[in-house]
């Protein structure tokens, strides 16, 4: 994988998982505001998870989740793809935006700052907060001398 | 055979109508909101997901609503749901080994590499009705580890399986894509991947049952628990769009890696032999039975001798889906009219040769 294809691919991992409401302060405060054509219109379908026997075997089909995605293409003909979990439409067009001002460096630091950080450490939070809980719930085995 | 019978719409849209009167309750109680159910009925939630086949909190809680709490009526709404989405593709096989664990425990290795982690568990509570819930009120908050567990624990079988002694699960290269239940329907002999997703799908009381059949002695596997995790599991797609895969969100799961016992065959040495089981959320019950079973269902693959239900493939694929076997049974309410009918006619028949064979006996006796 490119480094460009490894950035982008690390920016959507954190544009999947942000907050709705964050993405939509940070759209309304670019200016001017972006401009796009929307290549395929967002749309809730559903995604295959696959599994493994025993984790590591053949694959199998477990079930599906919903999905939502959506591509756009803004005025600087730049490709944004935006493929989120759940049925959230409004959300996967904004990521597609997103993405999409994300591959243009005059955007990019910027909302790497305003964008992507935050999200990426909101995640962090969540799950140093989950492992530390669990980390609280582990068994200290010590053992019972009998007679002696 | 049924027969169309017209003048019953009136009474089918009365019926409707008093039953939502009925989901709503009594007025004078608040309505219960899908986010609620969501939150507070996650178990709920999480079986219909998985018996549903589909991950969707939301969904799943809003036909938990409509379905008045009847889980096999919900699962049966997220079914039809799902037909009405088109399919955007497959995503790669989860890598469960890099969960985010909430929960890790094994019942057969005391000292696994980052220990024995209860996560939220109803084990070792008391079953004793808590009173205490029957008020509103906030719970003291869970206490946390100065330091997390580790990002991702290994499994703990691939860990600690260093004398080969138990059954390695390897991914065979260039695997076929796996049989897909809601694309094409059932064969035999049905392939693993095809029964793990009639399991992954089934009914767990069904599946229970015949987990518990096995312990019990029809169809002995003398199964431990080798590893169970729960925790968030990152899903990838690889989007036609884009020429890498992508990360859509986490989702919840439940797996259980079951160890058994096992004399060797003609092929194979003994060792011990495995069966898995894997959930939406946190069906830690079902992903339980599911190993069971998976593992029973493997006595042909084994060169056992099936002597038991759970060893039937036909019979516990056949009749694991719940919204098939609910959809037959129920269908008895239909109008059967002209069925009965002939029946009775049979019937009749019936009784009055009985009757001119007995007559015949009866004046010889007298």
């Amino acid at each position: 994988m490119t480094d460009a294809a490894a950035d982008r691919r690390r920016r959507l991992a954190a544009l999947a998982r942000a907050d709705v409401g964050l993405l939509e302060e940070s759209l309304d405060r670019l200016d001017p505001a972006p401009r796009y054509d929307v290549l395929k219109p967002a749309e809730t379908g559903l995604v295959m998870v696959r599994g493994r026997a025993g984790g590591t075997g053949g694959q199998f089909n477990l079930g599906e989740m919903t999905v939502t995605r959506c591509v756009i293409r803004n005025d600087s003909g730049t490709v944004g793809v935006g493929y989120v979990a759940g049925r959230d439409r409004r959300k996967a067009e904004l990521v597609a935006v997103f993405d999409a001002l994300l591959q243009d460096p005059a955007h990019a630091d910027r909302l790497e700052r305003d964008v992507i950080c935050p999200s990426e450490r909101r995640r962090e939070e969540r799950r140093t907060q989950m492992l530390s809980r669990a980390a609280a719930t582990r068994v200290d085995f010590f053992t019972v001398v009998r007679g002696g | 055979m049924y027969v169309a019978v017209k003048g019953g719409e009136r009474a089918i849209a009365n019926a409707h109508a008093w039953l939502a009167e009925e989901r709503r309750g009594d007025p004078a109680v608040p309505e219960l909101s899908v986010a609620q159910i969501r939150e507070q009925q996650r178990l709920a939630v999480d079986r219909v997901m998985t018996e549903g086949s589909l991950y969707d909190p939301d969904l799943a809680a809003l036909a938990l609503k409509q379905a008045r709490g009847d889980q096999v009526e919900a699962i049966f709404l997220l079914r039809a749901y799902r037909t009405t989405l088109p399919r955007l593709g497959t995503s790669l096989p989860l890598e469960t080994a890099r969960m985010t664990v909430r929960r890790r425990i094994s019942a057969v290795f005391k000292d696994v590499p980052g220990g024995q982690v209860l996560g939220p568990t109803f084990d070792y509570t008391h079953r004793l009705l808590d009173f205490a819930l029957a008020a509103e009120g906030q719970p003291s908050p869970a206490p946390s580890a100065p330091t997390p567990l580790a990002e991702t624990l290994p499994g703990v079988i691939d860990v600690l399986n260093r004398e080969g002694l138990i059954e390695t699960q390897v991914a065979p290269a260039d695997e076929p894509p796996p049989a897909d239940l809601t694309r094409e329907p059932l064969r035999f002999p049905a392939s693993r991947a095809m029964r793990l997703q009639n399991l992954a799908r089934g009914d767990e009381g069904f599946l229970l049952a015949l987990g518990y059949s096995t312990q019990r002695g029809y169809g002995r596997n003398h199964p431990f628990a080798g590893e169970i995790r729960n925790g968030e599991v990152v899903v990838e797609f690889e989007p036609p769009e884009l020429g890498f895969a992508i990360e859509l969100g986490d989702i919840e799961l439940t797996e259980c890696q079951m160890v058994n016992q096992f004399a060797g065959s003609k092929s194979e040495p003994p060792q011990f032999t495995r069966g898995y089981g894997v959930s939406f959320g946190q069906g830690e019950r079902k992903a339980m039975a599911m190993a069971l079973v998976d593992r029973a269902l493997r006595t042909e693959e084994l060169g056992e001798e099936a002597t038991s239900p759970a060893q039937d493939i036909e019979f516990v694929l056949y009749h694991s889906d719940n919204v098939e076997a609910q959809g037959f049974v129920q269908h008895l309410k239909l109008p059967h009219y002209v069925d009965f009918q002939s029946e009775l006619n049979v019937v009749r028949g019936m009784r009055r040769a009985a009757e001119a064979a007995a007559k015949p006996l009866a004046e010889a006796a007298e």
